[in-house]
């Protein structure tokens, strides 16, 4: 279990809010990439995120640019998981392939609020807050294995016996 | 029950029968990457193999900030150029060429029941001539290039069905934006898009690169045209390898079919700051904006840049806007040129750009200041995506694009043709 603060979203929070184009090709640094998660979508996000917080947010969560930034920076922040009704397709897997927990769970997206104080159960598939419960949507077995070697890296060096 | 070209395809590639829903091993027949290359040598260096795996497979186009705009991306740039000659990739374009999507096509890649994917999402282009194209990320990109292998879940299909015929002034940016608009930006997420119907051989092979290009713009993962004449013709010349045609059984299963009529169609307008906030451009009509950018890998194409012409002939630019015009490639500025379009655009008071993507990602060359306003033939409307946060985008078609430029505020174009 770990436990974190969260801070909530609309629909449709696309990649160029999370990471702005203008530092995509710029800023190669995890930690630095952390300075700008979500400037264009609440500026007090980068400085305030604590490790272990939360993202919630509505449906199609990451839709846009392919940009894989817009999940390196959020696991830079320190969030250990965005919980969403749905997430656009590219982040999704940039997500997992680098180790971000994205969890579907729309009563969760509708019944926390930013500030709530939440317990994530991974191996249980439940997300606690204040004496709630909510079950979020199992990831698909064929990701599993990537996420538990750490992501897609060290999964494919696995593989590569490198 | 038979199968979609999507099923097809990739059923091929696995050498067996599948159906959505099923997750399928293959090996792409292309893998594209473009400025974004410099951050995958970096995840592919982290692999510790020596050489990527299949060299010939790989496509690597210069276009994000092209040419460098500063020491950092002169400095990516480099390092992309050097990791292309030690690799000894063939297929790597340098910065004269255009934007990726536009230059992939016109190289010949894009071709019937090719699997390609590429670490950019607006990849979904090449579904203009059939082919099953997806977007990924970096480091997906990278254990490709160790490993020619990805997984991909066979997504199920939403067919969309065309029929009648575009009334004057109206367009295929139109139609997509409408579909967009209708159905909301997540309506296609992880679904292929199959754009068909009797009225599907009147897109030509570029508009057909629109659709599928913003196809991405409600989650599509893959979106296509059958091929057809207009597909063989396109690609008759210019094919780089043996393709098959793959086309959809009569009684394949679809998530849901759509059906559009183009003959009561009118000019379009995504309005700040989501792609789905789609309006007739005569209920925005009147909007004084600051900027029209008329180009990138939505609407960068000849007939593009013919339609802006045709209504810029003989004219001038409002004094209260600015116009940049992005020719999607090389052989786009070069046609256009010969035909006199830039001539035509660039009397009427419009810049003329590099070909690139400019400043569709808000990179470089023309970004906007707080409170400004742009109307862009681009492909994407997030807030702060073209620089100040600030800032607005409205998205339509070149025709609208131009002939707003002309009044100096917003304007439907059908009053010019």
């Amino acid at each position: 279990m770990s436990k974190g603060c969260v801070w909530k979203y609309a629909d449709d929070v696309n990649t160029d809010v999370i990471f702005p184009g203008r530092y995509t090709y710029r800023i190669m640094e995890p930690a630095e990439m952390a300075k700008h998660a979500l400037e264009d979508l609440d500026p007090e996000f980068a400085k305030n995120v604590k490790p272990g917080d939360v993202i919630i947010a509505g449906k199609n969560f990451g839709c846009g640019s392919s940009r894989e930034q817009a999940a390196a920076c959020l696991r830079a922040a320190g969030v250990q998981a965005v919980i969403a009704k749905s997430f656009a397709r590219i982040y999704f897997r940039n997500a997992i392939n680098l180790g971000l927990a994205v969890l579907q769970c729309a009563e969760a997206s509708d019944a926390l609020r930013t500030g709530d104080e939440v317990d994530i159960d991974f191996a249980g598939g439940k997300i606690i807050s204040g004496g709630r419960v909510f079950k979020f949507f199992p990831l698909p077995a064929s990701v599993i294995g990537i996420i538990e070697a750490g992501g897609l890296i060290e999964y494919t060096k696995k593989r590569l016996g490198t | 029950m038979g199968k979609t070209l999507t099923e097809k395809i990739l059923g091929r590639k696995a050498g067996r029968e599948v159906s959505a829903g099923e997750v399928v091993t293959v090996s792409p027949d292309y893998y594209l990457s473009h400025d974004n290359s410099a951050a995958i040598i970096g995840e592919f260096k982290k692999l510790g193999v020596a050489r990527v795996r299949a060299p010939e497979k790989i496509v690597i186009i210069l276009d994000h900030i092209v040419p460098a705009a500063d020491e950092k991306y002169a400095q990516n740039h480099k390092a992309i150029r050097e990791f292309a000659a030690a690799q000894a990739i063939p297929n790597f374009f340098d910065i004269q060429h255009g934007v990726c999507h536009q230059v992939l096509s016109e190289e010949g890649f894009a071709l019937p029941g090719k699997v390609i994917v590429g670490s950019d999402s607006h990849t979904t282009t090449y579904g203009a001539f059939g082919a099953f194209a997806a977007g990924i990320g970096r480091t997906e990109t990278a254990s490709i290039w160790a490993t020619d292998e990805i997984w991909l879940r066979v997504p199920e299909t939403l067919k969309v069905e065309f029929s009648g015929k575009f009334q004057a002034g109206v367009y295929a940016k139109d139609a997509i934006l409408k579909i967009i608009g209708d159905n909301g930006a997540d309506r296609a997420n992880y679904e292929a898009v199959e754009f068909s119907g009797p009225a599907a051989g009147v897109f030509s092979a570029a508009s057909r690169m629109t659709m599928a290009n913003m196809a991405a713009e409600m989650g599509a993962k893959n979106a296509y045209f059958e091929p057809d004449a207009v597909t063989l013709d396109w690609v008759k010349g210019r094919a780089k390898s043996e393709y098959e045609v793959v086309r959809s059984d009569a009684d394949a299963a679809y998530e849901a079919t759509l059906k559009y009529d183009l003959s009561s169609l009118e000019p379009q307008m995504a309005c700040p700051h989501t792609v789905d906030n789609v309006k007739p451009v005569r209920e925005v009509e009147g909007k004084p904006f600051h900027q029209a950018l008329i180009g990138t890998c939505t609407n960068g194409r000849l007939e593009d840049l013919e339609a802006a012409a045709k209504i810029l002939k003989g004219r001038r630019i409002h004094a209260s806007v600015r116009a940049l015009v992005l020719p999607a490639s090389r052989v786009v500025y070069l046609d256009a040129l010969r035909q006199g379009l830039l001539e035509i655009l660039s009397e009427a008071g419009c810049v003329i750009l590099n070909p690139g993507c400019g400043p569709c990602l808000g990179a470089h060359e023309g970004l906007l200041a707080a409170g400004e306003v742009v109307v862009s033939t681009s492909n994407r409307n997030f807030r702060g995506r073209m620089g100040n946060r600030d800032s607005e985008i409205y998205l339509a078609s070149p025709a609208t694009a131009a002939a707003s430029a002309l009044e100096g505020k917003i304007t439907d174009p059908r009053k010019y043709t």
